[in-house]
């Protein structure tokens, strides 16, 4: 996205980019950027809860407005309501490592089939 | 901040996580000894906003994919699929979209609601309360994949054509 982002900028048309990846985003390089602290898959606010999500959205409008430096991050004001996935999301550690080791060699076996 | 790590151990650390380094060690753990090199830039393109906020319509992007007759939101393929480039119409909003061939957070959280990643009434809402002009016509799918030289150079000049002829004055990209 952040590519795209890019491209849009550098032929005319504003963007924002809306996202919880902050340094896949950032290091890419864009214009705007609308950082909230939450796991991958809800950047907009929490499922269902409509007024979060109208709160980042109208921030991401007004981040469109306010900005004159690229490479502006800004942070929603919200957190999730636990820790937990910081260290759980592709975790690696001992107990797993056999895991992992033995789901890359399966999922190497997908691909190959997958190209035949 | 009770929960998983106290906010002292929290914050002896970045307390954002860092994917580059995270999905760096889990696919080496998983065999993978090259790497992925992540797109870096330091100088940035910047175009100002031409109109007023209230003047402007604004287009969505997202990497979410229009779901297949027969295929289950929840069904995980287990790998990342790379989709076509699509484009739909913005009304109505569409039930739901497919998200399972996309890497986020599938243990921690769901995409059920469609305004957790798709926020396209809420734009409709900003629209009617003429915070904004109007929302385009369209709506805008990128595909997720590993070249950033087709990212760039096929499908970023793609999004930009169709938007300049739905008259998109501002994108707003939502990545999963």
């Amino acid at each position: 996205m952040g590519l795209i982002a890019r491209h849009l900028e550098s032929t005319g048309i504003p963007t924002v980019i809306a996202g919880s990846a902050r340094d896949i985003i950032e290091q890419c390089g864009v214009p705007r950027f609308l950082f909230t602290d939450f796991p991958l898959g809800n950047p907009m606010g929490v499922p269902f809860d409509s007024g979060m999500q109208k709160t980042i959205t109208r921030m991401a409008l007004d981040l469109a407005v306010n900005t004159s430096f690229s490479r502006t991050t800004v942070q929603t004001p919200f957190e999730w309501h636990d820790n937990e996935w910081r260290k759980k999301f592709m975790y690696v550690g001992d107990e797993n490592r056999e895991l992992l080791a033995r789901a890359g060699r399966l999922r190497k076996l997908q691909q190959e089939k997958n190209r035949q | 901040m009770d929960n998983g790590k106290s906010s002292n151990d929290l914050t002896a650390h970045r307390i954002a996580v860092s994917y580059i380094d995270k999905s760096r060690d889990f696919y080496s753990a998983q065999g993978y000894g090259k790497p992925y090199r992540w797109a870096s830039n330091l100088e940035t393109p910047f175009t100002p906003l031409k109109k007023p906020l209230n003047e402007c319509r604004v287009g969505l992007v997202t990497t979410a994919t229009i779901p297949k007759p027969g295929v289950s939101l929840e069904y995980d393929p287990g790998l990342l699929k790379t989709t076509a480039l699509f484009s739909a119409p913005s009304d109505p909003t569409p039930d739901a979209l497919y998200t399972m061939d996309r890497s986020w957070d599938k243990e921690a959280t769901h995409t059920l609601d469609l305004g957790s990643f798709f926020p396209l009434d809420h734009l409709k809402y900003f629209a009617e309360q003429e915070i904004i002009g109007s929302v385009s016509p369209r709506f805008y799918g990128v595909p997720t994949d590993y070249s950033q030289s087709r990212t760039s150079k096929k499908y970023a000049p793609e999004i930009y054509r169709q938007m300049q002829e739905d008259k998109v004055d501002i994108a707003l990209l939502v990545p999963l």
